[in-house]
């Protein structure tokens, strides 16, 4: 059994479906990447997991005691929180919502789970900067350690590295790669086919012809052959 | 001046109007946070054109008690519009821009035409900028606005990392099993509220006034949510406060005096926060 097995699921809003017969399974430790072109459905499928929206069809299974609360999110940054005054710390904490159950109030749990996760994304020393004075890189880790006060045992990244430089975005990568060493199982929506390649375990295109499986499977598959031929081709 | 205010102070009324402006004040800075960061800054404006024109058809019919008309009407709409800001074919701004001119003119229009005062635009100017010298209220409005602005402090200290969460963050909260469609109705009727209640005080075209500049002008200075809503509450409790004092002073409309200081205390906070930076 799986943490997450999905059926034939099928993806769309306003009774319009984009893409169906989606079959995927997540299991633990595993570091699934999500790919296809702009407007494929990546984002809907994330929203159908986190159930921010019903899907269309289909199911979405947990299996092995797994809880959907206990994934942890990584949207893509809104217009809103660019000039939002919130210190670093507020922010990480917040990530601690989900498991308060009616508490209302932090407790000395809570911030010590906060302080960890600060700690392992590198970004103590910046516990009581204004968010919105940090550059788009240290913003990525601020919102990372948020997701892992709320994560248990799941990240779910949507375009973590997009609009960071390159430097950045490998330490942004070394870093997603070193949370799943250290048991995190991810599921990441991309872009960057060359950067799936190196560090998942397991490819899910969805566009055109959907493909699952692991990465050298994907590497064999036609959508494998044209998508990484393509992007090594303009590296 | 010392005798002219003791002389004022001599009256129940004075006190009363102090009270509520002090209060209203708070509440209304507290949720102006929420709001000017969640880019509902107009909500309050649409809002309080809405209850301007319930309250001219409350006029109309002469009803005693208007609040009991104005108050759940305007609740509704809030929670309406806040509906539509979410997945509507019309989207949150139009629909506010919609609403809120909407209701001005047939306020407006119900007034002009069943007019039960021989003085239509003097009415029409007291709803829309609030009374022209000190208000009168009685026992019962006072005790209304201490009882749900009460209301409102209390869920906002109960609720306040939550809110702060949806604030920031709505997909995020949302995923990770917060309620956020609740706390945005607590929002709404909040807002609907605090807008009923200050419409005595500064008039419906001046309600945003209260709900956007304490907020405004401490996000000049601070720089954490925490500190932002502190200095906010702060703000709006001081400038209200020296606003119904000026008026009693100067016998200028209450309303737009708290206005007037509100902006200057803006200008004051930009101003420094500029230097802040360059220096």
């Amino acid at each position: 059994m799986s943490l997450l097995t999905v059926k034939n699921l099928a993806l769309g809003y306003d009774s319009h479906t984009i893409v169906d017969n989606i079959n995927f399974a997540v299991d633990a430790g595993d570091y699934l990447c999500v790919v296809g072109e702009n407007g494929s459905g990546k984002t809907t499928l994330m929203k159908t997991l986190l159930g921010l929206t019903g899907p269309m069809g289909g199911e979405i299974i947990a299996g092995e005691g797994f809880n959907k609360k206990e994934i942890g999110y990584l949207p893509q940054q809104t217009l809103i929180q660019r000039d939002f005054p919130a210190a670093v710390r507020e922010i990480v904490l917040s990530g601690c919502l989900s498991g308060m159950g009616k508490r209302c109030f932090y407790n000395a749990s809570d911030k010590a789970i906060a302080e960890k996760n600060m700690e392992k994304m590198g970004i103590t020393h910046l516990a009581d900067r204004s968010y919105r004075d940090l550059s788009g890189g240290q913003q990525q880790r601020v919102l990372l350690a948020r997701a892992l006060c709320a994560a248990g045992r799941m990240l779910l990244m949507d375009e973590p590295v997009s609009g960071l430089d390159p430097k950045v975005t490998l330490e942004m990568y070394e870093l997603i790669n070193n949370l799943n060493k250290e048991g995190m199982t991810v599921v990441m929506i991309s872009h960057d086919i060359s950067a799936a390649v190196k560090y998942a375990n397991k490819i899910l295109h969805i566009g055109g012809n959907v493909f699952f499986g692991s990465v050298d499977e994907f590497l064999a598959s036609e959508a494998g052959k044209f998508l990484s031929g393509e992007s090594v081709d303009k590296r | 001046m010392m005798d002219k205010l003791a002389f004022y102070f001599e009256h129940k009324f004075v006190w009363y109007a102090l009270a509520t402006a002090v209060l209203i004040a708070l509440c209304s800075s507290f949720l102006g946070v929420t709001l000017v960061l969640k880019r509902f800054s107009f909500i309050g404006d649409g809002l309080s054109h809405v209850a301007f024109g319930v309250m001219s058809v409350a006029t109309v019919l002469k009803l005693s008690n208007q609040t009991m008309l104005v108050l759940p009407a305007t609740i509704l709409s809030a929670i309406l519009l806040l509906r539509t800001g979410q997945n509507a074919k019309i989207k949150g701004d139009a629909a506010i821009a919609m609403i809120s001119v909407g209701a001005l003119a047939f306020g407006y229009m119900v007034m002009n035409v069943f007019a039960t005062s021989a003085n239509v635009s003097g009415d029409v100017c007291s709803t829309l900028f609030g009374s022209i010298s000190i208000l009168t209220l009685s026992d019962f409005d006072l005790i209304l606005t201490i009882v749900l602005s009460s209301i409102v402090v209390i869920v906002f200290v109960l609720f306040y990392n939550r809110i702060f969460a949806v604030t920031f963050d709505e997909a995020f909260s949302k995923a990770t099993g917060l309620k956020t469609e609740l706390f945005n109705l607590v929002i709404a009727v909040t807002t609907a509220i605090i807008i009923v209640l200050a419409m005595n005080l500064v008039g419906s075209l001046l309600i945003s006034a209260l709900v956007i500049f304490p907020a405004l002008s401490s996000m000049r200075l601070f720089r954490s949510f925490k500190s932002v809503t502190v200095c906010s509450v702060i703000l709006g409790v001081v400038c209200s406060f020296l606003g119904v004092m000026i008026s009693i002073m100067a016998g200028t409309p209450v309303g737009s005096t708290i206005v007037a200081v509100q902006v200057v205390v803006f200008f004051a906070f930009w101003l420094t926060g500029a230097i802040a930076k360059k220096g």
